[in-house]
């Protein structure tokens, strides 16, 4: 071998060498193709907070709002709503809010920071559908249950809270989104409570 | 005169490009078995709807304008003020179909004649490869309209990837560009959708060919046509000449060359094919709501659920196992689970006998079962999910996905009958 014009050893450490700083040379190259595809400056800005009037929603009545391209659905719950939320719980995946899907202060037996104004994005946790709002005839779906979130898409429900109910495709509970109220009437949609 | 200028121009031509080799050694001296049926059509077909997709699509591209604002306005410019718009978009469209259509028929002839085993895994590997792209085109391609249904299937189909732990969320803005599917998210995959996918598939094709030309083509008896080098008698070999690289190896038996005789019975098959693909393009350029969905012909809105989600028909049998099963992640592991399987299939299938009409009556009864669970799956997946469907999904899921297992146990000592040497008839 060694009088070969061939030197094996260095030939083998040239490549490992070319290979080492070729690869950090690609790498490199990959992060501004990879990174393009973040959302732009102009789509953050688009995700901007939205704030909405709960002054004059009506007792059971919904509103959408629209907040980065998502519906937001938000509710003034009425008392009895409010009260019946504890009594299906044995019929749902999550009643006590384990998973994350809302911020930490939302984290209670009503899913939002005041009790009777439910803020959710209106977007199914199975495939990205909106769920249409049943309002007294949702016991169709569920026995017993008067109101509710029906999934069009592929039958998943939901709860006065958001809560999903057992045996449906979705997975989770809706997402609340971060929300605070600067003063009685207006709601933050997009800024967490305390933050802002 | 004319010849001769053009023999000088080939004789030129040769010396720097290795053209009538090339012309030789995959078509007019390329040895093809001489019992092609029926089934041997697709490929060539599926080249054919391949460049109609590529032309068309260039044509498209001239008059579309990929941007959320402008998109919707630009298909129907297309279609009601661009001459012949309308006409090229049908081709395009219907042409989406036709090759799902194809390519479907062109694994089903796979399938059945063992063309996936041995020494053909890695040509049925490219060919998934393909088919695995197309996909992704035309899932990509879909969008483009920016239709509701476009919107809405896109929204569910790009949510999976949110079902991977962890990354999941952070993984499905990136593949979006924003908060929600938006001009960002179709103008990157109308670049995907033009220049990248398509490079990528005719590179697959490339190499699925020169792979199929490397292990030579099957048959529908599966009886391979190259012989060991030496061991047929020079009056038993084939009369033609095929070319040197294929008899310097072996002993060519029962084949013909490519060209002239299959390049002739495929013309006839390109002229079958264009009567039923002319009369849909032209009659049902929306195949009855299938290839154009209804929600489609109004504009995107993401406050606004079409009232039933349905894929295209050809991701109907992927769709109905995402579906069926009560759990996101679960779903669409199973969901890709069922492209995988294929991928393997070379490797579930222990037998060595490759033609079906050779095989045991519980592998054609497989196959059968296979086909039905497939068209049934395909079938739910356009349809909207009722406890009955279900049930049904599920029954044919396991159809599905028992095909390959019991395909697996049984292949191993299966009961074969012999296979003879030669194709008789």
């Amino acid at each position: 071998m060694s009088n070969t014009p061939v030197d094996n050893s260095r030939r083998r450490f040239l490549t490992a060498a070319t290979v080492v700083v070729g690869g950090v040379g690609v790498a490199g190259v990959a992060v501004p193709f990879i990174g393009s595809w973040n959302p732009s400056a102009r789509a953050k800005a688009a995700g901007a907070p939205v704030e909405v009037n709960v002054g004059k929603i009506e007792p059971g009545q919904l509103i959408r709002a629209e907040w980065r391209g998502k519906p937001v659905y938000v509710v003034r719950r009425t008392e009895k709503t409010l009260s019946d939320l504890s009594k299906h719980n044995d019929q749902l995946r999550d009643p006590d809010s384990e998973k994350e899907q809302q911020p930490s202060y939302a984290k209670n037996a009503h899913r939002s920071i005041r009790p009777e104004i439910l803020v959710a994005l209106g977007v199914c946790t199975h495939l990205g559908c909106a769920p249409t709002y049943h309002k007294g005839d949702f016991g169709e779906k569920v026995n017993g249950v008067s109101d509710g979130f029906f999934c069009p898409c592929h039958g998943s429900m939901f709860d006065m809270a958001g809560r999903v109910f057992q045996s449906v495709p979705a997975p989770l509970n809706l997402v609340v989104p971060d929300h605070s109220f600067p003063n009685d009437d207006t709601l933050m949609i997009g800024i967490a409570q305390g933050e802002a | 005169m004319i010849m001769n200028l053009f023999n000088s121009f080939m004789g030129w031509l040769d010396k720097r490009l290795p053209v009538t080799d090339a012309w030789n050694k995959h078509l007019a001296q390329y040895p093809a078995p001489k019992n092609f049926n029926f089934w041997y059509f697709f490929g060539s077909l599926a080249m054919l709807v391949l460049v109609n997709q590529i032309f068309t699509g260039i044509w498209l591209t001239m008059s579309y304008e990929p941007s959320g604002d402008g998109a919707f306005a630009s298909v129907e410019y297309i279609m009601r003020d661009v001459d012949y718009g309308w006409l090229l978009r049908y081709m395009h469209s219907t042409g989406a179909s036709a090759f799902f259509v194809v390519v479907y028929l062109h694994m089903m002839r796979g399938l059945m004649y063992g063309s996936y085993q041995k020494p053909r895994e890695l040509l049925w590997i490219f060919g998934m490869l393909i088919f695995l792209v197309l996909m992704a085109e035309a899932f990509m391609g879909y969008l483009l309209p920016w239709g509701n249904m476009s919107y809405w299937g896109a929204q569910v189909i790009i949510s999976l990837f949110g079902a991977i732990p962890i990354i999941g969320d952070d993984l499905t803005l990136w593949i979006r560009g924003d908060y929600v599917i938006s001009g960002a998210t179709l103008n990157r995959f109308f670049a995907l959708h033009v220049i990248a996918l398509p490079l990528v598939l005719v590179i697959l094709v490339f190499l699925h060919i020169l792979a199929l030309h490397e292990v030579g083509s099957n048959n529908p008896e599966g009886i391979e046509v190259k012989k060991k080098k030496g061991s047929i008698k020079l009056e038993d070999q084939s009369k033609f000449t095929f070319h040197k690289q294929y008899t310097d190896k072996y002993d060519i038996v029962d084949a013909i060359p490519f060209h002239p005789y299959y390049s002739v019975k495929d013309i006839m098959g390109v002229a079958g094919f264009l009567i039923i693909f002319c009369w849909v393009m032209f009659f049902a350029p929306e195949g009855g709501g299938y290839f154009m969905e209804a929600p489609n012909f109004e504009p995107a809105n993401g406050l606004k659920t079409p009232e039933h989600i349905a894929p295209v028909w050809y991701f109907g049998p992927f769709y109905t196992i995402l579906r069926i099963i009560p759990d996101k992640l679960l779903g669409a592991i199973g969901m890709f689970s069922a492209i995988i399987v294929l991928f393997l299939l070379p490797w579930f299938d222990r037998g060595v006998v490759k033609s079906v009409k050779y095989r045991s009556k519980l592998h054609l009864f497989n196959l059968i079962q296979f086909s039905i669970s497939f068209i049934v799956l395909g079938v739910l997946g356009t349809m909207p999910s009722t406890p009955i469907a279900n049930l049904i999904g599920v029954i044919a899921t396991f159809g599905y996905f028992g095909f390959f297992v019991a395909l697996w146990f049984y292949s191993k000592n299966e009961k074969t009958q012999p296979v003879p040497e030669r194709i008789t008839g």
